[in-house]
């Protein structure tokens, strides 16, 4: 609509210890359009949304509101100026109510003492509620809802400020078709109302249903930006990661072998149900569905993460019982977890030790430490793995995502397992480890493993399996064998089965 | 059944009841108006106390100093009265408050600006203020006929029939309710508490909400510091020695989640009255008083079960509702 | 959002590693300086005797500091070590006024803590509580069954030659609580830096979640820890009862608030993950000396409370100050 940009950044620098997060980048928003950020998973667009917000300061560069310079030393500030972002993870309060979540921060009062005004925050909370069609009783406590609910409930937070600019990052990573549908309304109206839009999403589909201009960033830089218009899919890939690219997956080899693993009728009482299924050795499977759609939870439940599971679980014939991690460890089957640092690695303790954690009473017989021996063993694994580190007597977390979620590997191929299911393997790693990890895994199934891989990227579950189990809202909705591959039809299935009309 | 599990305080309420009406049915007068505004006026400390700690509880974290800042207090205002009878007291009072607030204010800024756990900086500054009590008064005891008739007189008046003791009690009661439903700063306590990341997104000093909740902590030990000394006419080193463990058992009955974020003025209040029933209704049934500990020990361990249990985590419900239905 | 806990998390660890390395070694300097301090203000101090009668007033809590060190870097705390330890003499009391033999009294002693360790844990465990809340509950919980047990009574009947736990020496002036210690101090050096069981604590204390996911058994790991917490009282408690030779109720009342501290100024992370037995033994010394030191210059043993609670606060004030300052210049 106008010319001059509305929110721009100008040479905006940030580090973080041993990471340069953005270097000289730039960036320029304009009332009542929308631009899409595109970029790896690591280009810094999280870190960007941060600088813009207040949440980080940068280390340099300036940014301008309406052509006046701005200095946002809080989300305070930001949100003075009328800049809010709805954070790729929900950032919400589980214990209070819906109308509090949307109005902390900005509690509404009345009266000379600055008394709440409970009546009018749940009168706007209604109308704000009924505006973006969500149908949430605003008396809830938010631990009550379903993820799409807190996402409609961080939206109706952004709409309850009289926002100028509105940074949405990754909003539709956990949407059914028909909530993103819903959100593509609620983003016209934003933007007939006048405010600057920044939209953040790895699906081009979206971004060409609804963006007007683009910006382009890799590792931290800027690379390139214009309008929407003026450019074409292909071109938008070869910016964001660099080179012409059809990612190239390693060759599958196609000979499989036994049965290993079978999982028959697992059913959770609020997570998922009825799941069965069959891996082979030399097998990879993929999982494919949104955020949210129980994949986790059921992969935490085969490793015995999880209680009161119903089912059975046979490897290799034998009906086995898993109750805990140790037990699936010991009957061969191992986790590559998503939450890497939450849930994969010890960040305090070194390399070698992250290594021999599962399996300390093996090497350490008699239960006395045995450093030497432990540094063989790690060695052996991180060699093969190729992490990169000066010795492995590093901390883990002194390590990049991508060589930290190496030796998560490592330390589980180090058990000798004859199934190793990864959770989004690849999820917020650099390019190159990105590549190391699959050809790894086609490495890991030629020698006999049978690898499960749960992926929300349609390109590496297509490119890796060699069949997919498409999951939404718990239940197993298809199966695909490598032949029958298809981004429709997967897609449309994983959103809860509409028709593709309503796909774009 | 399940609804009154999840409903802690309707569970804590008809728990007092039964006690009250059980120990009324060993001895009648137990049950007379006179006795049970004993009972609540016995226990206006206790409230009081534990209203202060379950702020700071919501804030996850824990002051372990009130009942040493409450004896310095007392100590110091004790002093001052038997060296100078003419001080008024209600300025006494205040200035009681304001040491107390004082010494909490020291606790909140070493959570707040060096970021030190608040069990370790309340673990010190207990032995401090502790210590500090025996450095002003050289071990001796301020005894009753030091004291000055107003001074011992004040908690003892009554108003409309209730002891200003029990008024004191109640009026925390009333600006704490209405601080933590109807004021900003008292709902960012609740909201820090709950997800300190959320909080800081949102624009809330996490490190602030922890600092105004042991404010009002130690502004309250302070207030009962008078209190204390005056009811029971004596100042000393070892005054409410250990009490700091019953205020915060009270928040524990009373549904205060030591994670932080959650809990209650109906509920602290209701914990705090459950200590105070146990503790006077003992006598009445012929009970010895030694009982009294292990019987609130038990009766911690056994709410936290019961809590935990109501609380198990409910996950994040991916199936459908008419999924469930059926699954069941 | 994970971004910024990866941050953080690399944050903290750059500072545990800047504070590793001088944290025992600081801690023997300050030691150091307060003896040689002590030794030239009172002729009395350099006395053998003297030092030796001034262990048995730390011994016994630093005993129950060792274990205790391990727990908290498993990320739990026991609140209720001096009620376990009441408790325990308690049990003991009564064993011995019918008439047990010694090796029985010692044996329910030690026995009765574990029992008190095990429930802590079990609780802790079983309900997913945090253990700070649990142990609340049992410290009141246990000093009642000794006020109930006992009321205002005092239980004396020992045996002859159940004071010489106490009292006893095994060899010029070298107590038995003494000796004890330093076998304790080795065991638990041992237990925690050179065995799975040890590097299950840091891994357990850093990231339980990564732990339990890496196929430790986490709750079982973290009840053991209560149990022998427990026993560790239960032995405090023999060596005190033995030491007093009577029990009653109020025994060690207030003792765990010295034994956390004793801990926390060791340079164990009251949030658990990093800590060392040295650096618990060195802190154990530095509290001895300095009550001891204070002690022969008249000075009451309440006073002694502000030096050591301003110690704890200092002792982990400083790092921050200085990387405040360090970090502003």
């Amino acid at each position: 609509m106008s010319d001059t940009p509305f929110y721009s950044l100008r040479g905006i620098s940030k580090a973080f210890p041993g990471v340069k997060a953005l270097d000289q980048v730039q960036l320029d928003l304009y009332s009542g359009e929308v631009m899409a950020l595109i970029g790896e998973n690591g280009a810094g667009k999280s870190t960007l949304v941060k600088t813009m917000t207040g949440i980080y300061q940068p280390d340099a560069g300036e940014l301008r509101l309406a052509g006046e310079c701005i200095s946002l030393t809080t989300p305070d500030a930001a949100r003075n100026l009328g800049i809010t972002a709805i954070h790729q993870e929900t950032v919400l309060f589980d214990e209070l109510s819906v109308t509090e979540n949307i109005f902390t921060g900005h509690l509404l009062t009345r009266g000379p003492l600055n008394m709440l005004d409970w009546s009018e925050m749940r009168r706007q909370c209604i109308k704000i509620l009924a505006d973006i069609e969500a149908q949430i009783d605003p008396d809830i406590l938010l631990k009550h809802l379903s993820i799409g609910q807190r996402h409609m409930v961080a939206i109706a937070r952004a709409l309850s400020f009289n926002a100028k600019v509105v940074i949405l990052d990754e909003p539709t990573a956990a949407l059914s078709i028909h909530e993103t549908q819903e959100l593509y309304k609620i983003v016209d109206k934003l933007k007939a109302a006048g405010c600057a839009i920044m939209f953040i999403s790895h699906k081009f589909d979206e971004v060409f249903a609804i963006a007007d201009r683009y910006t382009v960033f890799r590792d931290g830089c800027f690379v390139d930006q214009g309008k929407i218009d003026n450019v074409t899919q292909a071109q938008l890939v070869t910016m964001m990661v660099g080179r012409t690219v059809d990612q190239i997956y390693p060759e599958r080899a196609q000979a499989l072998g036994d049965i290993v693993l079978k999982v028959e009728n697992f059913s959770h009482p609020t997570e998922f149900h009825d799941l069965s299924f069959e891996l082979r050795s030399g097998e990879i499977l993929g999982f494919y569905g949104l955020v949210g759609a129980g994949r986790t939870e059921l992969m935490q439940a085969i490793y015995g993460v999880s209680n009161n599971i119903t089912g059975s679980l046979e490897i290799a014939g034998q009906v086995v019982k898993i109750r805990s991690p140790a037990d699936a460890i010991k009957a061969g089957i191992v986790y590559v977890p998503e939450e890497r640092q939450s849930q994969g690695v010890v960040l305090d303790l070194p390399i070698d030790q992250n290594i021999t954690l599962p399996q300390l009473n093996h090497i350490n017989k008699n239960g006395l430490l045995n450093p030497a021996s432990e540094y063989t063993l790690a060695d052996e694994y991180a060699s093969r793995l190729q992490v990169k580190a000066p010795n492995w007597h590093e901390l883990v977390g002194n390590l990049s995502g991508g060589n930290q979620q190496k030796v998560v590997i490592a330390k589980w191929l180090a058990t000798q397992p004859k199934v190793i299911i990864m959770d989004e393997p690849t999820k917020g790693i650099d390019i190159s480890s990105k590549a190391a990890v699959h050809s790894f895994m086609s490495e890991l199934v030629k020698q006999g493993l049978a690898v499960i891989m749960v992926s929300s990227e349609l390109p590496e579950v297509m490119g890796m399996s060699d069949r997919i189990i498409v999951m939404s809202e718990g239940l197993q909705v298809s199966e695909l064998q490598r032949a029958d591959f298809n981004p429709e039809k997967i897609v449309s299935a994983a959103s809860g089965g509409l028709n593709e009309k309503t796909i774009h | 059944m399940k609804k009154l599990y999840t409903n802690r305080e309707a569970l804590l309420c008809a728990l007092i009841i039964i006690m009250a009406l059980s120990v009324g049915a060993f001895a009648d007068d137990f049950l007379s108006v006179g006795n049970l505004l004993s009972v609540y006026n016995d226990t206006s400390m206790l409230i009081i106390l534990a209203l202060g700690q379950m702020l700071v509880i919501i804030t996850r974290c824990i002051d372990l100093s009130v009942a040493a800042n409450l004896a310095l207090t007392g100590m110091v205002i004790a002093m001052l009265n038997s060296s100078y009878p003419d001080f008024p007291v209600p300025l006494l009072v205040l200035l009681g408050a304001g040491l107390g607030l004082c010494m909490g204010m020291i606790n909140g800024l070493l959570v707040w600006k060096l970021s030190i756990p608040a069990i370790v900086v309340t673990l010190g500054t207990m032995s401090i203020y502790r210590g500090v009590i025996f450095l002003l008064s050289d071990g001796a005891w301020v005894n009753a006929h030091e004291m000055s008739a107003t001074f011992m007189q004040i908690p003892r008046a009554t108003f409309i029939g209730i002891a200003l003791l029990s008024w004191a009690s109640l009026i925390t009661i009333a600006v704490f309710y209405y601080f933590t439903r109807y004021a900003r700063t008292g709902r960012e306590i609740y909201a820090a508490g709950n997800s300190p990341t959320a909080a800081f997104y949102t624009g809330i000093d996490v490190g602030r909400s922890q600092f105004i909740a042991f404010s009002l902590s130690g502004l309250l030990a302070g207030l009962c510091g008078y209190l204390w000394v005056s009811r029971y006419a004596v100042a000393y080193v070892d005054v409410a020695s250990g009490f700091e463990l019953q205020v915060i058992s009270a928040c524990v009955i009373g549904g205060i989640s030591i994670m932080g974020g959650v809990g209650t003025v109906t509920g602290c209040v209701l914990g705090a009255i459950f200590i105070g029933v146990i503790n006077n209704a003992l006598p009445v049934i012929g009970v010895s008083p030694f009982w009294q500990m292990a019987i609130s020990g038990a009766v911690i361990v056994l709410a936290v079960i019961a809590s935990s249990r109501a609380e198990q985590k409910s996950g994040r419900i991916i199936l459908k509702q008419t999924m469930l239905a059926t699954s069941k | 959002m994970q971004k910024i806990t990866a941050h953080k998390n690399s944050f903290s660890n750059f500072t545990f590693s800047l504070k590793k390395l001088p944290w025992e070694f600081f801690l023997l300097l300050i030691t150091a300086l307060v003896f040689t301090l002590s030794a030239y203000a009172s002729p009395y101090f350099l006395d053998v005797w003297n030092l030796s009668d001034a262990t048995f007033n730390f011994v016994e809590k630093a005993i129950v500091a060792l274990p205790l060190a391990m727990l908290i870097i498993c990320r739990d705390i026991d609140l209720s070590v001096a009620s376990i330890i009441a408790l325990s003499s308690v049990a003991m009391g009564f064993a011995a006024q019918y008439g047990f033999a010694i090796e029985l009294i010692v044996l329910i002693g030690i026995g009765v803590g574990m029992l008190c360790g095990l429930f802590n844990g079990w609780v802790v465990t079983r309900f997913d509580i945090p253990a700070i809340v649990v142990t609340i509950g049992t410290m009141s919980l246990f000093r009642g069954m000794s006020y109930i047990l006992l009321g205002d009574q005092v239980l004396k009947d020992y045996p002859e030659g159940f004071d010489y736990f106490g009292q006893g020496y095994v060899y010029w002036v070298f107590s038995f609580e003494f000796m004890l210690f330093l076998v304790a101090t080795l065991f638990f050096y041992f237990l925690l830096h050179k065995t799975n069981f040890g590097r299950r604590c840091y891994a357990i204390g850093n990231n339980p979640t990564a732990a339990f996911y890496s196929g430790i058994n986490v709750k079982r790991h973290r009840l053991m820890l209560f149990v022998i917490v427990g026993a560790l009282a239960g032995v405090a408690a023999v060596l005190l009862t033995s030491r007093l030779g009577s029990t009653r109720p109020t025994i060690a009342l207030g003792w765990e608030l010295s034994i956390i501290t004793m801990v926390v100024l060791g340079g164990v992370n009251i949030l658990g993950g990093s800590g060392t037995i040295a650096g618990v033994f060195i802190a154990v010394f530095l509290m001895g000396i300095v009550t001891f030191g204070l002690g022969l210059l008249n000075v009451p043993g309440i006073v002694m409370s502000i030096i050591i609670g301003g110690m704890l606060i200092s002792v982990i004030a400083t790092p921050v100050l200085i990387r405040k300052f360090s970090q502003r210049s």
